[in-house]
């Protein structure tokens, strides 16, 4: 289990350096195999301001830009065709390292100087999931993003922390006894205990907007012993876009790629909570019916991966009224998927035994992060926790 | 017939002469002494003679048999003084050359490990335990709390050897914990060494076949003070006084509460290096109170008894002893790598 120590805080206050913090939770039965600092691998790059800029006198297609990186500016040549006067960019500074251990000094590119490098996100080390406002062969255009926008910049800042990369990534091994620590708030709760100090949880709560679900949808479960608890909340209206930069951040310090809101949602609750989380495209769920039942011989199922799946009777599923919606615990199906268009999204909260989900993971030998969490037996009681922390986030998004 | 014998006795002394080897010799022989030879057909006709020339026949052939008989004698030996002689020439041997030793065995590395394991536990005290490679999965897992549905008990991990999941090769020496349980009342005091069985992909840290060393110890009073001060004592007697242990909380499904036995890394002394993986500490073990749901199952009144076990990866031990970064080594059983110990 990756955990991000910034997402931490926010359950608890815990002052301990990163090897100190380690080593204590270590002893305390949360073995920490490792911490990863990814602002660690970014050195002397800050957010510059393009002041000025005209073409090479000796290239078709370079630029020579003033850039204000706080109190003075350095002059750099670039290459990329996306840089406008007056954009915000990551300067890479003479003497500065980036992810992998590239260097970046001061030299001359068609006898001009360039005393630094204006960065893409791949240099970088991100993604276009990390922040999808900007493109993925260009430079970083810091003002495109609106997240980053919103907060103001400062020229000569530290781009580590203005990408939120000034966290710590603290990868544990949780022993199968407690899958309740498969999750932020359980490593909270381990950490708070450990370090002597308060636990602060939130009781998620939802407006909601009305209506009664029950209308809309009916929920059935043939075999109890499979699937214990089966809570489920709707929302209409979704508008799926990219999720905010807080949450995308988190994410991926949990070692999560975000994706969209909706989808993002889910895997930030099975992150915060340990309850996995579905979300599916109602308008996909034929004869408003989820029936939890085991497979019939020959039914089969695109998954979300995109790979098609032949079920067996021992398979447990989650159902429409004709056909499997997505394979209980383990993957959704392609044909609910949350999709550009979707409006209506029903998010699915269950506890499943653990056992009968184990066996369908490794027949059909994808292990998800929502299998390797039922597999060890998860309590039900969270699972309305986990539903309404997730339409408390819709609400929170907007 | 007289003049025939002197003609046999001419003509067999002149082949015999011209005789160049033993073959030639032995044909002369049968020639004229064998079976049908000319002597041998010239004696046959004695019968016919009178009685007066019959003695004077009879010395004659008889004399000229003997002197055949020495003459054949008498080239044999000549022809094979002649080859003795050449084979000397042409062989020569030197017989001050000394003896050729037989290769002499010596222990396996992992024998070494394990007779020293064993020695230290003797030391304190401890017997020595030996049960069957092929086990009961009553054995193996469920008395030891391991239930139905546990992910150890897979067909994909355990090599069973019966379709109803009976019987397998023991994924650990832990069913030792339960015979000798059932076998014996308290006080108990043993360690079994031995081989186990998992499925796993032969790699530079796995094999199919690996060895444990499994400790128990089962008496009035024992507590996990006891557990720390039995294994950190046998630290300290396998890798030098003063070596620090730390004993980080863990899970097994037969100890209750159960942890893992670190020492602190001899190559960096905990700063985090490449033997440690940066990580300061080594593993070494994993070791608990026995759970008291497998005392009780082998009948032991947990409200008087408690024990507590460990188990110890030996290949992994031996490895870091010997400095061998490669588990096949170990077990691929090449004379040139096992002749280094």
């Amino acid at each position: 289990m990756k955990c991000s120590r910034n997402w931490l805080k926010e359950f608890v206050d815990i002052h301990a350096d990163d090897k100190a913090y380690a080593e204590a939770m270590t002893l305390s039965g949360s073995k920490v195999e490792g911490t990863v600092s990814p602002a660690a691998e970014i050195k002397n790059v800050v957010v510059g301001y393009v002041a000025a800029m005209e073409p090479h006198p000796d290239s078709d297609h370079m630029f020579v830009c003033r850039v204000d990186v706080g109190g003075h500016t350095v002059q750099v040549v670039t290459g990329a065709q996306n840089v406008k006067l007056g954009d915000y960019v990551p300067t890479a500074l003479h003497g500065s390292v980036l992810p992998g251990g590239v260097h970046i000094e001061t030299g001359v590119l068609r006898g001009v100087e360039s005393c630094g490098m204006l960065c893409s996100l791949k240099e970088l080390g991100l993604t276009t999931h990390d922040f999808p406002y900007a493109i993925e062969d260009g430079i970083f255009i810091l003002n495109d993003d609106p997240d980053l926008a919103a907060d103001g910049f400062t020229t000569g800042a530290e781009i580590a922390s203005v990408l939120g990369l000034d966290d710590c990534t603290v990868e544990f091994e949780i022993t199968p006894n407690r899958p309740d620590c498969l999750s932020v708030i359980g490593l909270a709760r381990e950490s708070a205990a450990t370090f002597d100090v308060p636990l602060t949880l939130h009781t998620p709560a939802v407006k909601g907007c009305g209506g009664n679900i029950t209308e809309l949808l009916d929920i059935e479960i043939e075999d109890p012993t499979l699937c214990p608890r089966y809570t489920a909340r709707m929302v209409r209206n979704v508008k799926i876009a990219p999720s905010p930069k807080w949450m995308r951040e988190r994410l991926r310090a949990c070692g999560v790629r975000p994706i969209n809101n909706i989808v993002d949602i889910t895997n930030y609750v099975m992150l915060e909570y340990g309850q996995p989380m579905h979300a599916f495209d109602f308008s996909c769920v034929e004869g408003g019916q989820i029936i939890v039942r085991t497979a019939r011989e020959g039914e089969t199922i695109e998954t979300l991966d995109g790979n098609v799946r032949t079920l067996t009777p021992s398979m447990l599923c989650i159902c429409d009224a004709k056909k499997p919606v997505g394979v209980a615990g383990v993957m959704g199906g392609a044909n609910s998927e949350i999709v550009g268009d979707t409006a209506m999204v029903v998010f699915e909260s269950a506890t499943f035994h653990g056992v009968s989900i184990r066996r369908t993971a490794t027949a059909l030998g994808m292990r998800t992060d929502a299998s390797s969490r039922y597999e060890k037996g998860l309590d039900p009681m969270n699972t309305y926790n986990g539903v309404q922390r997730a339409c408390e986030l819709v609400e929170l998004l907007g | 017939m007289k003049e025939k014998l002197e003609d046999i006795r001419r003509e067999a002394l002149s082949e015999l002469n011209a005789a160049a080897d033993t073959q030639s010799v032995e044909g002369v022989r049968i020639k004229y002494l064998g079976k049908k030879g000319a002597l041998t057909a010239v004696l046959k006709q004695m019968g016919t003679l009178s009685g007066e020339e019959r003695p004077v026949m009879g010395q004659l052939a008889n004399e000229v048999r003997e002197a055949l008989t020495a003459a054949l004698a008498k080239r044999q030996s000549e022809l094979e003084a002649e080859l003795l002689e050449a084979r000397l020439v042409s062989e020569t041997l030197d017989v001050t050359i000394p003896g050729k030793r037989p290769a002499l065995g010596h222990k396996h590395p992992m024998t070494i490990a394990l007779d020293e394991l064993k020695d230290i536990f003797i030391g304190m005290g401890f017997a020595i335990a030996d049960g069957p490679e092929i086990e009961l999965a009553s054995y193996n897992f469920t008395k030891l709390n391991t239930a139905e549905g546990h992910p150890a008990r897979e067909w994909g991990d355990t090599f069973y050897m019966a379709e109803d999941s009976s019987v397998l090769l023991r994924t650990q020496t832990s069913p030792m914990q339960i015979r000798v349980m059932e076998a014996q009342a308290p006080p108990i005091r043993i360690i079994a060494p031995g081989r186990v069985y998992r499925k796993d992909e032969v790699d530079a840290t796995h094999s199919p076949m690996f060895h444990q060393v499994e400790g128990l110890v089962v008496d009035k009073g024992i507590t996990m003070a006891d557990l720390k001060g039995t294994l950190n004592q046998f630290v300290e007697k396998l890798y030098g006084k003063g070596t620090k242990t730390r004993f980080r909380p863990h899970h097994f499904p037969f100890t209750e509460p159960s942890c893992e036995v670190d020492v602190l890394c001899h190559g960096c002394g905990g700063a985090g290096c490449r033997i440690c993986k940066d990580e300061g500490w080594i593993e070494l073990l994993g070791a608990g109170m026995v759970h008291p749901k497998v005392l009780s199952g082998c009948g032991i009144d947990t409200e008087v008894y408690s024990g507590f076990a460990f188990g110890i990866g030996v290949e992994r031990m031996a490895m870091q002893r010997f400095e061998i970064t490669d588990l096949r080594l170990i077990f691929e059983n090449d004379v040139r790598f096992l002749a280094q110990f």
